[in-house]
């Protein structure tokens, strides 16, 4: 791990601001502050040290780029605020400078508006439902946010219940709220949660690297007996499979497949292949 | 002095809003900029200078689904739950935006087979407007089909 030492040594030593594409893949570290490729420019030799990348170095037209998670505003700067590897994705139509982000990894889910997530019911109270989320405190979701329900057609809801839904209002001064419809009034696979399965919990990176378009280990996993699993990007897995010994192997699976190098994983995958 | 309260009143009188109703759009711009200019004693404001917004091109989100495509959350593999089966060729096509792989999009309804009922269309809508004498010229086929008007029998002029 000599590479982010030098890298903080570095940062330490020197205390300037760094080209943003010039640490892209690289571990970086909060209160980091880097440059968008337009200002590249202007700092100048003093500056990163390196000639600027961009082509058009005349034309400084503003474009909108995107800080995601684990960066902030600071002025013209982005400010990293979670230590993990930055990331950046190219625009891939249309206006904008891309998006930026940290790939970090937790345990503790911080709700966001739009993420899927499953939550289980704690509370009946009048027209909402509590749901416990994982977050600092539990959601509430109406009665009528559920396809097809009405005042006198309510939702067959019970206290303990799997819910998997999107959030409509996250931020940090609201509790949050979900729904288990979209925009057009259309379930689209949310709502309750059918009856047996398990339920259990990994970081949150690992829901990341399953649900990424390439990920081999859901194809993989998904070769070897029917089985049904859905992703809460609150770190909650939920599968289910036709015995109860293959739910749990398939749990075990999902929950080491993080620490394990690929040839361990196909190692396994092959021994259950023969089993 | 009557002047003043003369003009005051019919202020206040435009303000109010079945006056103005009538008036355009651009009138009732006009008159809500002056009234929000108008600082009235009653109201507190900040004795400060007018501070020019930094137009930003740093938008902040906290959301993944921006910088990463993600798969639907749900799954199931070899027939375990067909609905999630469809409902995940759904949403992840419709996320990647990708074209139907057969290239064509499959009609309903063969081109051969609508021009076939086209032809016949014709008959019976032109029977619809035709008065009675043209009647005759609409004759019904073996299956009940309309052929379509066949041409009107024009004057010939004898060639001598």
């Amino acid at each position: 791990m000599a590479e982010p030492v030098s890298v903080a040594a570095d940062y330490l030593a020197g205390s300037r601001a760094r080209a943003a594409r010039t640490v892209l893949g690289q571990v970086v570290l909060p209160g980091e502050e880097l440059l968008l490729p337009e200002q590249e420019d202007a700092e100048g030799p003093g500056g990163a040290g390196e000639r600027p990348l961009s082509l058009n170095a005349g034309a400084r037209s503003r474009v909108r780029v995107v800080c995601g998670p684990g960066l902030r505003r600071c002025g013209d700067r982005l400010l990293v605020t979670k230590c993990g590897r930055l990331r950046h994705k190219e625009p891939g139509s249309g206006s904008g400078g891309g998006v930026y982000w940290v790939d970090s990894q937790q345990k503790r889910y911080v709700p966001v508006k739009g993420d899927h997530v499953i939550g289980i019911v704690t509370a009946k109270s009048g027209d909402i439902f509590k749901v416990d989320v994982g977050g600092s405190e539990p959601a509430s979701l109406s009665y009528l946010s559920f396809e097809g329900a009405t005042k006198r057609n309510r939702p067959n809801v019970q206290v303990g219940d799997l819910i998997y839904g999107q959030f409509v209002v996250a931020n940090k001064d609201m509790e949050p709220e979900m729904v288990c419809i979209d925009s057009c009034g259309r379930a689209n696979g949310m709502g309750v949660i059918g009856q047996d399965g398990l339920l259990f919990k990994v970081t949150l990176g690992l829901i990341r690297k399953l649900l990424a378009p390439d990920c081999e280990i859901i194809q993989e996993v998904g070769k070897l007996y029917p089985l049904e699993i859905v992703f809460g990007m609150n770190g909650r897995i939920w599968v289910k499979a036709k015995t109860i010994q293959q739910t749990l192997i398939l749990a075990n699976i999902l929950e080491a497949c993080e620490h394990m190098t690929s040839d361990q994983r196909k190692q396994i995958f092959s021994r259950l292949a023969e089993s | 002095m009557a002047a003043e309260r003369k003009t005051k009143l019919f202020k206040n009188l435009l303000r109010m809003k079945f006056m103005q109703r009538e008036l355009d759009s651009e009138t009732k711009k006009q008159l809500e900029e002056e009234e929000k200019k108008i600082i009235n004693e009653e109201h507190w404001y900040l004795d400060l200078p007018e501070l020019k917004e930094k137009e930003s091109f740093i938008i902040e989100e906290q959301s993944f689904l921006l910088c990463e495509d993600l798969l639907y959350g749900r799954m199931s593999f070899r027939g375990f739950n067909p609905e999630v089966e469809k409902l995940m060729l759904q949403m992840n096509a419709k996320h990647k935006a990708e074209e139907v792989e057969d290239g064509t999009v499959e009609f309903d309804v063969s081109d051969e087979e609508m021009a076939r009922r086209y032809e016949t269309l014709v008959g019976t809508i032109g029977k619809k407007f035709a008065r009675k004498r043209d009647h005759a010229n609409y004759e019904e086929d073996e299956n009940g089909d309309v052929k379509p008007i066949k041409a009107k029998k024009m004057f010939l002029k004898p060639q001598d």
